[in-house]
């Protein structure tokens, strides 16, 4: 008889598993609209499981054969995609409601996704990680089309789905070559081989990881495999971008970070160069492209690839300061992404969600409080003191100046200069220029108000008590490197 | 009293003041009005907080005084760290004064969005205020880019036609100097594992690295300074803020470039700053004499006073590096001057500006015949500009050059001529305003000094006049900090044979540590 795994470790995992399914059951049996009432379960589902995560245990416990793995950068990790997965179905509500897409079929699938993402940071084996990644993927697939009777959204289904595929498919090409040539998908072994001459010296392995990393940095949405992201931000219901735009993108950047460092952490001199290039090539494209943006998702799109290509500056490093800055840039990323989605999601004239960037204009005279929130959080996002923006960069920067990549980060502050341009470009026109006509005060429901209220006075507040998140970031880093 | 935290009390309280703006309701005129008298009180509460630094001040210690310490990052060792001593004693209190004549000046010229504007100066104030007191480089980073937010929104919303032109070229123009230095901080954080300013400021940093190190705070001071070339955004800056804008960019924010030099550059990396001497004395005497040309030349009333801004700020950068006692203190001099006098020019401008709506010197003439006590107010602090014996602006200068003959002869040479052309922009500006025949009836019209802007001239006035006649007051509290930068810096010129070494890291034993 096959003994039975420790499932102690997965605790969190299972139990959001089961819940989901017996949300689906809540859903399919009852009578209809049952949308609020399935929401609003998952969203207390979702926050039962972030205590779940919190309790789970802080040394590395390994489990399933080998096939997961938990640690202190796990929780930490899975706590940051609980919160924005909660977040995101919170702030979906009203927008589904009146868009006539209030299924309940919405609040199950992010459930799914976050079942797949919490898989990929616990993946500790190649297996395991390919499984996380198309749970997550093929729920996200359909989310981005779920406004299915209107041509965008299934424009942006389908593209997703096209290019996700290919870059799965990417993904599993490199996996099997790691397997063919180091004779091993899980990841512990993985490390033990490469730590050999004869591993280091494999140039089928190297070409694996090539493969590999164009996967993940597919999934990120990092520079030179970035093009479905403004196209998808733009087409997918915001609050579904606003979602794609925090949680999947904390997953997919937590699984680089582990497959860099633990399996691959021997070839850091081989995989540091393409870590390099596509941090820089994201910081330069997301700051220039997003220059000439009008609507106002697409430039989110070009934001989020920026702030990829920071955050990838601390993987490029390759130390634990490194992968501190990354964990922080990633919390404070989730809550300015929060923030400034919950402002996209109050965009509405007429009772029509409006996506111009011009619809802001004059928004500070009409709607004062909502105008300061997306002031506070471009401000933030351009990494302007004291905004909570700020630390993480400058975290960042101080990983990288210490292992020596002093070009990153001079190219990386310059670029930063340039992205200031079309952020503070939005406080000019909510703050600058006379009104355009006026959106509806109350548009967006107080839930995603509450929501947006909560957001700008951490970002704004961070910078007093940064102390807390910076030692536990510090804790969730070095628990990922052996020793 | 003592074991007050003073310096942070001066610091936050505008935040506390602005807090209650922030939660004013109701009629919109009751709450300007509300906006304005809070907004004063707070800042009059600040300055009067901010006089015990002054009295309790030693003016015997080189060391920094009023110290706090807390703990901000510790896994960083990163400490909110606050102190003063005798340099940026005066920048504190020159800000607090600043910031509630600036809010008297805007009484009745802003009418727009009161309730932004007042909080967007309180926020100003706390971020000048502790980007002076910092000892912390991070904390001082912190300040020292938060003042881009309210000024850019200041510049933007209450500015003139080009007045989003002007905000962004400000603000990308020193956001992209500023974030170089940033590098420069954590560079200098690897290397001596903390970014207390005390212990970098007695630390000594390999002379490769200092090089670099040097040109990244050079570039976020220069152009904040500004320095030629890179001034270019001040005009545009001044011209389109609104008068108290103006009045805080030109006695405030132009002081912390040059501030961050004696701060940062000097004792950081005083080899660095003996190896670049020459070029900040070709710049600053191209600035001089540039920009004192361009300024004789000008239609518009604050734009000549900008360009002489940055002329002033030539002699400023001059006189810190030419490290001699005399230099560094009439730098430091000039630069207090200068924040009154020019604050003082703009905020003439903004009167006449007020009454007329235009800056545009050939529109008005013969303001001596119906502004008797405009006219005269304006004089002296058109003489103080100038230099003249018995003002403010003639001790700044007189040590300058004196320390600048010392330093090089020639650069002294030169900058004496930027004196010359001082005289001739500034009497030619003063003559075409002020005197000649009232050939307009717009003119005729004008009315002399309110009382409101009799009493925001009053003290600026006595500051003048009080520095001209006996400036030990506030000399002498700075001399052993200067002391002290001039010997980091003499430091460099002599052979240290226990630091050959390249990467050698070491701090000098020979100078006292401070606390």
């Amino acid at each position: 008889m096959m003994p039975v795994p420790d499932l102690l470790p997965a605790l969190p995992e299972l139990f959001l598993a089961v819940a989901a399914m017996a949300l689906m059951m809540i859903g399919v049996f009852r009578s209809d609209r049952t949308s609020a009432l399935v929401s609003w379960l998952a969203v207390l589902v979702l926050v039962f499981d972030l205590v779940l995560v919190q309790r789970g245990p802080i040394a590395r416990t390994v489990t399933f054969s080998g096939m997961f793995v938990t640690e202190h950068f796990a929780i930490f990790m899975k706590s940051l995609i609980l919160i924005g997965s909660a977040v995101s179905i919170v702030m979906a509500r009203q927008y589904n409601e009146r868009n006539k897409v209030d299924r309940f079929e919405f609040p199950i699938l992010i459930l799914f996704a976050t079942i797949g993402m919490m898989a990929m940071v616990s993946a500790n084996d190649l297996i395991s990680l390919y499984v996380g990644l198309e749970l997550q993927s093929l729920s996200l697939y359909v989310l981005a089309a779920f406004k299915r009777d209107t041509l965008r959204s299934t424009e942006a289904g389908l593209k997703y789905f096209v290019l996700g595929a290919l870059s799965s498919g990417m993904l599993l090409f490199g996996a099997s070559l790691i397997y063919g040539f180091a004779g091993s998908t899980n990841f512990d072994q993985l490390a033990t081989v490469l730590s050999t001459e004869a591993g280091l010296g494999s140039i089928g392995l190297i070409i694996g990881v090539v493969f590999l990393s164009v996967g993940i940095a597919f999934k990120c949405s990092a520079v030179p495999f970035h093009m479905w992201t403004p196209d998808v931000y733009e087409g997918a219901p915001t609050p579904v971008t606003s979602f794609f735009a925090v949680a999947p993108k904390i997953a997919a950047l937590s699984l680089f970070l582990r497959v860099m460092i633990e399996p691959l952490g021997h070839l850091v001199h081989q995989w540091q160069q393409i870590i390099w290039f596509i941090s820089l090539a994201s910081m330069v494209l997301g700051a220039y492209a997003a220059i000439n943006q009008s609507n106002i998702k697409r430039l989110m799109a070009y934001s989020s690839i920026g702030h990829v290509g920071y955050a990838l500056i601390g993987l490029a490093a390759g130390t634990a300061d490194g992968v501190r800055g990354v964990l922080i840039y990633l919390a404070v990323y989730l809550f300015m992404n929060l923030g400034a989605f919950s402002v996209i999601l109050c965009m509405e004239r007429n009772g029509e969600s409006v996506e111009e960037i011009n619809d802001l204009a004059g928004l500070s005279k009409t709607q004062p409080m909502t105008a300061a929130a997306l002031a506070i959080f471009m401000f933030s996002m351009a990494g302007v003191p004291p905004l909570a923006g700020f630390v993480p960069k400058f975290i960042i920067f101080m990983a990288a100046v210490h292992a020596g990549l002093v070009w990153l980060a001079v190219l990386g502050v310059l670029a930063s200069v340039v992205g200031c341009y079309y952020y503070i470009r939005i406080v000019k026109l909510m703050y600058f220029d006379a009104p355009a006509e006026a959106l509806d005060p109350t548009a967006g429901g107080s839930a995603v108000r509450v929501v947006m209220a909560i957001t700008a006075l951490i970002i704004l507040l961070f910078i007093l008590i940064p102390g807390p998140l910076l030692a536990t970031a510090e804790a969730a880093a070095t628990s990922l490197f052996p020793g | 009293m003592s074991n007050w935290p003073l310096l942070s009390l001066v610091t936050f309280l505008p935040l506390v003041g602005g807090a209650f703006i922030l939660f004013l309701r109701g009629d919109e005129h009751l709450v300007a009005r509300n906006a304005r008298w809070i907004a004063l009180w707070t800042s009059l509460i600040t300055f009067a907080l901010s006089i015990p630094l002054w009295v309790g001040f030693n003016p015997k210690s080189p060391d920094f005084q009023f110290v706090e310490q807390a703990e901000w990052m510790p896994s960083l060792h990163i400490a909110y760290h606050m102190g003063i001593d005798g340099i940026s004693l005066f920048f504190v209190l020159l800000s607090t004064l600043l910031t509630p004549i600036c809010i008297l000046a805007s009484w009745e010229a802003v009418h727009n969005r009161v309730k932004e504007y007042m909080l967007a100066f309180l926020i100003l104030e706390t971020m000048m205020v502790g980007m002076f007191c910092a000892l912390d480089l991070i904390v001082f980073y912190i300040f020292f880019e938060a003042v881009l937010i309210p000024m850019f929104l200041i510049i933007g919303i209450w500015g003139g036609q080009r007045r989003v032109y002007a905000a962004f070229k400000f603000f990308l123009y020193t956001f992209l100097g500023s974030v170089l230095m940033l590098l420069a901080i954590l560079a200098i954080y690897w290397q001596l594992g903390t970014t207390d300013i005390p212990t970098a400021m007695h630390a000594t940093l390999p002379k490769s690295l200092q090089n670099y190190l040097w040109l990244a705070f050079f570039a976020s001071f220069a152009v904040k300074v500004p320095m030629w070339p890179v001034h270019t955004w001040l005009p545009d800056a001044h011209v389109e803020a609104p008068t108290a804008g103006s009045v805080i960019l030109a006695g405030v924010l132009l002081k912390m470039g040059a501030y961050g030099f004696l701060r940062f550059s000097l004792p950081i990396f005083p080899d660095a700053s003996v190896y670049f001497t020459p070029l900040i004395f070709a710049l600053s005497v191209i600035a001089i004499i540039y920009t004192s040309l361009v300024a004789l030349a000008q239609e518009d009333m604050k734009k000549l006073i900008a360009y002489s801004s940055v002329a002033h700020m030539g002699f400023v950068t001059i006189g810190i590096f030419t490290l001699s006692q005399q230099g560094v203190q009439g730098a430091l001099i000039t630069m207090i001057s200068h924040g009154f006098v020019s604050g003082a020019l703009f905020l003439c401008v903004g009167v006449v500006y007020d009454r007329l709506h235009t800056r545009e010197i050939a529109r008005y003439g013969g303001l001596a015949e119906n502004m008797p006590n405009y006219a005269l107010v304006f004089m002296v602090f058109m003489m103080a500009s100038v230099g003249l014996p018995g003002t403010s602006g003639f001790v700044g200068e007189f040590l300058v050059l004196n320390g600048a003959f010392e330093a090089n002869t020639w650069v002294g040479f030169l900058a004496t001529t930027g004196i010359i052309l001082g005289a001739a922009y500034m009497l030619y500006l003063y003559r075409r305003v002020i005197f000649g025949k009232i050939t307009r009836e717009d003119v005729r019209g004008m009315l002399d000094l309110s009382w409101r802007e009799k009493l925001i001239f009053a003290p600026l006035l006595i500051l003048v006049f009080w520095m001209g006649i006996y400036p030990s007051s506030f000399l002498e509290p700075m001399k052993p900090a200067v002391s002290f930068v001039i010997d980091r810096g003499r430091l460099a010129s002599q052979p240290r044979p226990h630091l050959a070494a390249a990467d050698a890291v070491s701090v000098a034993d020979a100078v006292p540590v401070v606390k």
